[in-house]
């Protein structure tokens, strides 16, 4: 039998599989990062103990208390399910950023990435629910309807969003489309795309107006009865998934590695950090979308505009060849 | 001999998956073990090297069985959904059809003179076998979807309830629209 998968010649290198500690490495620190900086924020503005510096040592505190908090059980719940889900999010976010490259080097070069990309944010679908579902309690089922509702109003914005770069690139190759952005990033002449695409990054990783799936309305949603470490991992998982996200917008839409002095993986990651400060910050800027009326402005205003931009690009991709 | 091993292994998965669909008491089991079915398979398609297609079929019925699981809880009556039910049905009928499609094509598998293979692999089977299923029909194709899509519309918009005239009043000038569900555009 042949090799599963042949690499297709890409202008990145695919590095030993063992590198994906490293990867994960990264992922963990950018995941940190993010909750770092969620705590200095929610500590100036909601004041407390250490101020604005205090805020940024929150997570530690937090994650010390729920690794202590004994694991809370409900009646009649699906735990094999419950698990997968709370569990899933971080995994699947690790297997999101093993397509994105840093800089020359990849852990895993798909010819069809983008593809692979769209694939595992769609599992956040079913892990979500499933966390609601698997507690067997109604807050928590609650929460997983309320996320599949938003999902079924950005998952089809963010999908043309990613169709964009891929046409203008000729390949569903991720360091392809990093490499076709020579000079002019994407998401300088590809604006709706970008926005759309950060939108669904913030979608899928239950994040700021899409935080009503764990909203406090209902208990905390599709995480009310998790407790202790799957509470834990669960959260870990959101900010994986958001790091994840922002770390694929870098060769998709901010030109990969390119810019001055520094060298290509540096740049990735400093462009990493500064997109998910952005989607970090924007959390307390936004008001929450209500997933019922969030379906409409999916479907009457991003798709037809996502798909207004995908024509433009796809004209100009014609033009150009 | 590795790669042999993760393909078989996860053919395994893939019937294991697909048989307990049928033997598990709950729908959101049954439906994510269909759904571990689906996803064995598009990665034994990542190994024939279809890897576009490997990829959407994992992507698609992910999507889908989690679309399933909205519509059985919203739509089934007195929500067996949320208990403990059986998931088959037609059960002896099932089992003698089952058996006999499996012996006719193990029997059938085991009979037949295989060819030896002609030719090799193309360099992008995507490619060769996107153009061996559309390339001569693309015109028939391109020209079916519209009318697919127009299909579609045409069938919910004789089968809603409610048409333009209740939402927007019998002169059509209503704004906003009179919908027993506000949307977020405010239409």
């Amino acid at each position: 039998m042949a090799d599963p998968m042949p690499m297709t010649d890409s202008p990145i290198t695919t590095v030993a599989p063992g590198w994906a500690i490293v990867g994960l490495a990264i992922l963990g620190v950018l995941a940190l990062t993010a909750a770092m900086l969620d705590g200095a924020l929610a500590a100036r503005a909601g004041g407390g103990p250490g101020g604005t510096m205090g805020g940024l040592v929150r997570p530690f505190g937090e994650a010390a208390r729920l690794m202590r908090q004994r694991r809370r059980t409900t009646v009649e719940a699906d735990g094999l399910l419950w698990r997968i889900g709370g569990a899933g999010l971080l995994v699947t976010a690790a297997l999101m950023v093993t397509v994105v490259p840093l800089g020359e080097w990849t852990i895993f070069d798909l010819d069809v990435g983008v593809m692979w990309f769209n694939a595992m944010d769609v599992m956040v679908w079913a892990l979500v629910w499933l966390t609601g579902w698997g507690a067997n309690s109604a807050h928590s089922l609650v929460g997983g309807y309320r996320f599949l509702a938003h999902g079924l109003g950005y998952e089809l914005p963010l999908m043309f969003a990613l169709v964009a770069p891929a046409i203008a690139a000729e390949s569903l190759n991720v360091g392809r489309v990093a490499a076709a952005q020579d000079g002019l990033w994407f998401a300088v002449w590809m604006p709706v795309a970008f926005l759309v695409y950060l939108l669904g990054v913030a979608a899928f990783a239950v994040w700021g107006p899409f935080s009503p799936a764990i909203g406090t309305d209902v208990a905390g949603g599709a995480r009310a009865e998790l407790s202790g470490v799957d509470r834990l991992v669960f959260e870990v998982g959101r900010y994986a998934l958001l790091a994840a996200g922002a770390a694929f917008a870098v060769p998709m839409f901010l030109g990969g590695g390119a810019g001055p002095l520094l060298p290509d993986w540096a740049w990735v990651l400093v462009k990493t950090v500064a997109l998910l400060a952005v989607l970090v910050w924007l959390r307390r800027r936004l008001p929450v979308f209500r997933p019922d009326k969030f379906m409409e402005v999916g479907w009457v205003v991003l798709l037809p505009a996502v798909l207004v931009q995908d024509l433009v690009v796809a004209v100009i991709a014609v033009g150009r060849s | 001999m590795l790669t042999d091993i993760a393909f078989w292994g996860i053919g395994l998965v893939a019937v294991l998956g697909g048989a307990a669909v049928f033997y598990v008491d709950s729908m959101a089991r049954a439906t994510y073990a269909l759904a571990l079915s689906f996803v064995a398979v598009g990665l034994q398609v990542l190994f024939l090297q279809q890897n576009y297609v490997g990829v959407v079929t994992i992507l698609m019925m992910v999507m889908e069985m989690a679309i399933m699981a909205v519509y059985m809880v919203m739509f089934m009556g007195m929500n067996p959904a949320l208990m403990p039910m059986s998931m088959v049905h037609g059960n002896r009928t099932a089992v003698a059809v089952a058996v006999t499609t499996f012996l006719a094509l193990a029997i059938g598998i085991l009979m037949v003179d295989w060819p030896a293979r002609r030719g090799s692999p193309p360099s992008d089977v995507t490619m060769a076998l996107g153009e061996s299923l559309m390339g001569p029909k693309m015109l028939v194709m391109a020209v079916i979807s519209p009318v697919m899509v127009a299909t579609i519309v045409a069938g919910v918009v004789l089968a809603a309830h409610r048409t333009r005239y209740d939402r927007l009043g019998d002169d059509l000038k209503q704004r906003p629209a009179d919908d027993p569900q506000p949307g977020g555009v405010g239409r």
